[in-house]
């Protein structure tokens, strides 16, 4: 396998626009007749399903969910950032992509980053036309907020509810092109193979999830954006339906994973209450640009928050970096959080929890003020815990949100697998080894609007029109009964234990061995645990019903077979980054702060690996990275 | 502190859209307060599963009120009992001990029922198709603050632009009127300098798509506001009314 990142020749400020000069390009009346196939309907799935139609090509878009509207990316609370530089506070382009560099250790592809910051003010040109109402001031110009690991203010967003408005505004733009018949639009639909011939990808294998049917859909290229794969945690912040298995079924057809062990756990998520919790919910970043964190100095004091003076508060943020303090990127304010805790200083019934207080807040700036920036995250706040944060700080604690790995690709988004494209979360590309606050939504969206239509005609342009492969092909009906086989496997283990059991166990092995902090016993012992859980799963699965209508079951069933899958692989790769770098933090690599600890000698690249085969242990490549624009530095956030 | 409850449900259960469909009961026995309602359904469905039988089928996704997945009808009312909360952020603390739950699917002609409480919202998305949107295709936007945006009208679009689209609206109205989500669509895009140029054959595409998805029309009943998860106003009912008729008067 080779891993060739294509990134254009010349500077990096003129790199993407040579690039798309270079391209070639595909005739307007030709583009009609290459189909292409978007898996996924959220930010980037949308946002490309669109564009596409709009420069003509012909779009088949499939999620599963009953309308593209409901896709995971609605529930991005903060904002989006832009390097627009509306509040003359120093903010350019250089400096966004620096930060997005920085904050993510120094593990991701400059490249692709600079096109990124690059692209992200025409993004919120693109969403203002839309009409997505972001936040205005009074004198009627687009508002801004601070997020972590910034010191500009560019964060554009629209109240707690910025992904929803964003996602609304690709899912217009997509019913548009659906209602013109350019986008033909599949819902409830799963993708359970992808369909590879000669090498390329060359279309899908769905399952109906009303009726059961398993079928084909032939294309020219098949473009993913199915978001990441963060719930192999079991509890974590993503919607229930939220999986890797189109990720999953194309890193077994020959598309290199990158970088599985980079997850990002959240620092604000309200603390687990009990063995029944389904999910997680997040509580925006943005609230840390008012509230301030603190846990009890002395251990054990059960105090209620109200009643701990301020001299016995350790506001451990401020206290540890000053210059960034509640700000700081995500991975750092997670592992402080930790650490707390594991001091015995966290607060609420488990201990497992840190104080998020807005009384100073609403002191300086007046309740009604608060309440105009975070009243609805206040109130959902209040819904879930029943305690009121205007009157007692709220608890919070970390929790899987994004997985900044995923599938490999190049400076095209393309896969390994030639045809075979990768967007937004579900690709490894821009965020490194942390992503920073308000960057998935710009990613997400510079990728499906501006970068993969503007590559995907480089790939088109070399197929000759109208020479797609037939429905009835011995590939294509292949990959049908691979699919269907998969699933008569699952049905025919009769055993006793459902597929949420399952999951749990994951869920657990992986929080405790894969999570904040990760050692080489912790990784081993998880190594050999999941394969134990897996072979479980095989013999002990409890399906009811069929194949042939709705079977919620059998849908996760399959989803958790492949995160029993995945997480080993996650759990290979964390034992084999031996550094610590953003989220992958290996305890054997800190410094005597307790920060992570890089070793660019050895590990300056991004790891991607070949699936070989079932039950053989994949193969690991690399792609060095090069800093020519950004040194390479200790991250400082003090 | 969390407390235990024992309830009992009574749930449709309807095999496909050809099924009658029927009320099944269920105990639910050692239900803490501190779970939400779907993770209630979701102890109730693990045992299910553990004993061989189908589970209850529901739609839900990101359990925490901004998807618009989840849409049950619980005693008799969209969502349940709480007021601005979607099905998966209602909490079992909203109920009492020994409490009979009656939990339906949305029962409107234009949303028909798929499986048990799951219903198919196409229709929605179908009045998107019509006219929810601002025609503008990637890439020929001007640069975003050349256009300014009075704070009142932005925030009063934001309002309007909150909706979910899970279908308590239709659920609660007696007509199984969808006049609530048209109207917030409508009204979020007509508030903005950028939906001007098609406000009017807007309003005017989407209501008839709206009428010929087999909604019913609005009496002014106002249950729709009453159980809108995100609040939604009848302000935009009335918005919506003024623009539809002014279309009708100019655009014939």
């Amino acid at each position: 396998m080779e891993l060739n990142a294509n990134i254009p020749e010349g500077p990096i400020e003129k790199k993407w626009d040579k690039h798309r000069f270079d391209e070639k390009l595909v005739n307007p009346n030709n583009k009609r007749k290459y189909r292409v196939i978007v898996v996924g309907s959220g930010l980037a799935g949308a946002a490309a399903s669109a564009s596409l139609a709009e420069l003509g090509y012909d779009v088949a878009c499939f999620c599963y969910q009953d309308s593209p509207r409901r896709a995971h990316s609605i529930a991005a609370q903060g904002g989006i950032n832009a390097a627009k530089n509306y509040h003359n506070d120093g903010d350019s382009v250089h400096r966004l992509f620096y930060d997005t560099v920085k904050g993510g250790d120094f593990r991701s592809r400059e490249a692709n980053v600079y096109r990124l910051a690059q692209i992200s003010n025409n993004i919120i040109d693109q969403c203002v036309a839309q009409g997505v109402p972001f936040a205005r001031e009074y004198g009627g110009l687009l508002d801004n907020r601070s997020f972590g690991g910034a010191q500009v203010s560019r964060t554009f967003y629209a109240r707690g509810q910025t992904g929803q408005q964003l996602l609304l505004g690709a899912y217009q733009a997509l019913e548009r092109q659906i209602g013109l018949g350019k986008v033909e639009m599949f819902t409830r639909h799963e993708m359970v193979e992808l369909i590879v011939v000669d090498g390329r990808a060359k279309g899908i294998v769905t399952r109906d999830m009303v009726t059961g049917v398993i079928e084909s859909h032939v294309a020219d290229a098949v473009c993913l954006a199915t978001g990441g794969y963060g719930n192999v945690f079991y509890l974590a912040t993503y919607a229930k339906g939220c999986n890797g298995s189109a990720a999953w079924r194309a890193y077994q057809k020959g598309a290199a994973f990158a970088n599985p062990c980079y997850t990002q756990i959240h620092p604000t998520c309200i603390p687990v209450t009990g063995d029944h919790q389904s999910k997680l919910t997040l509580m925006s970043e943005s609230l840390r640009n008012d509230g301030r964190i603190w846990v009890p100095m002395k251990a054990g004091d059960k105090r209620p928050a109200r009643d701990i003076p301020e001299a016995e508060r350790d506001y451990y943020l401020e206290r540890k970096y000053p210059s960034f303090g509640n700000l700081a990127p995500r991975d750092i304010s997670s592992r402080a959080a930790k650490q707390v805790c594991d001091e015995g200083r966290g607060v609420g019934e488990t201990g497992r929890g840190v104080n998020l207080d807005f009384a100073e807040a609403i002191g300086r700036l007046g309740k009604d003020k608060i309440e105009e920036k975070y009243g609805n995250l206040f109130e959902m706040y209040e819904r879930i815990t029943d305690e009121d944060p205007y009157k007692m700080p709220m608890r919070i604690y970390p929790a899987s949100h994004y997985t900044m790995g995923g599938l490999w690709v190049d400076y095209n988004l393309m896969t390994t697998i030639p045809g075979l494209f990768c967007m937004g979360e579900a690709n490894f590309s821009d965020h490194g080894a942390n992503r920073l606050g308000a960057s998935a939504l710009m990613q997400g969206l510079a990728d499906g609007y501006f970068v993969l239509p503007a590559t995907i005609g480089g790939y088109l342009a070399g197929i000759k029109p109208g020479t797609r492969i037939k429905p009835d092909a011995p590939e294509v009906k292949a990959a049908e009964a691979a699919a269907l086989e998969r699933q008569e496997r699952l049905f025919a283990i009769k055993g006793k234990q459902s597929p949420t059991d399952f999951h749990r166990q994951l869920g657990k092995i992986m929080w405790e061995h894969c999570g904040m902090g990760r050692t080489e016993a912790g990784l081993k012992a998880a190594l050999k645990k999941i394969p134990e859980l897996r072979e479980q799963f095989y013999q002990d699965l409890c399906l009811p019903g069929t194949g042939a209508d709705v079977n919620q079951t059998l849908e996760l069933a399959g989803r958790v077979a492949d995160f029993l899958e995945l997480g080993e692989l996650m759990c290979l790769d964390a034992l084999e980054r031996r550094e610590s770098c953003g989220g992958h933090f290996r305890e054997e690599w800190q410094t005597d702060e307790g920060e992570a600890l890089r070793d660019d000698e050895n590990f300056c690249h991004v790891a991607a690996w070949e699936f070989t085969g079932a039950g053989k242990t994949p193969k690991r490549h690399v792609e060095q990275l090069n800093f020519e624009n950004v040194h390479l530095a200790t991250r400082s956030y003090k | 502190m969390a407390k235990s409850l024992n309830i009992t449900l009574h749930v449709w259960r309807q095999k496909n859209a050809a099924d009658p469909g029927r009320f099944v009961d269920y105990p639910a026995k050692g239900i803490s307060t501190e779970m939400s309602f779907l993770e209630m359904l979701d102890v109730v469905n693990e045992a299910l599963i553990h004993k061989g039988e189908d589970p209850i089928v529901f739609d839900h996704d990101c359990r925490e009120g901004i998807c618009g997945a989840c849409n049950l009808v619980i005693n008799g009312r969209p969502h349940g009992p709480k007021q601005r909360t979607t099905t998966c952020q209602l909490h079992m603390r909203s109920f009492e001990d020994g409490a009979s739950i009656t939990i339906e699917p949305v029962r409107a002609e234009a949303f028909p029922i798929v499986k048990d409480l799951m219903v198919n919202r196409g229709a929605f998305d179908r009045i998107i198709q019509a006219g929810g949107f601002i025609s503008v295709a990637t890439g020929c936007s001007v640069e975003a603050n050349a256009t300014q945006v009075p704070k009142t009208n932005a925030d009063l679009a934001m309002d309007a632009a909150a909706c979910i689209g899970c279908g308590a609206c239709v659920a609660a109205c007696p007509n199984a009127s969808a006049m609530l989500f048209v109207a917030a669509k409508v009204s979020h895009l007509a508030l903005l300098p950028q939906g001007q140029p098609e406000r009017y054959t807007r309003a005017q595409a989407m209501v008839r798509q709206m009428d010929a998805e087999g909604f019913g029309t609005c009496t002014n009943h106002g249950e729709c506001e009453s159980v809108c998860p995100k609040g939604i106003t009848l302000d935009n009912i009335a918005r919506m009314n003024r623009d539809f008729i002014k279309a009708s008067i100019s655009l014939r």
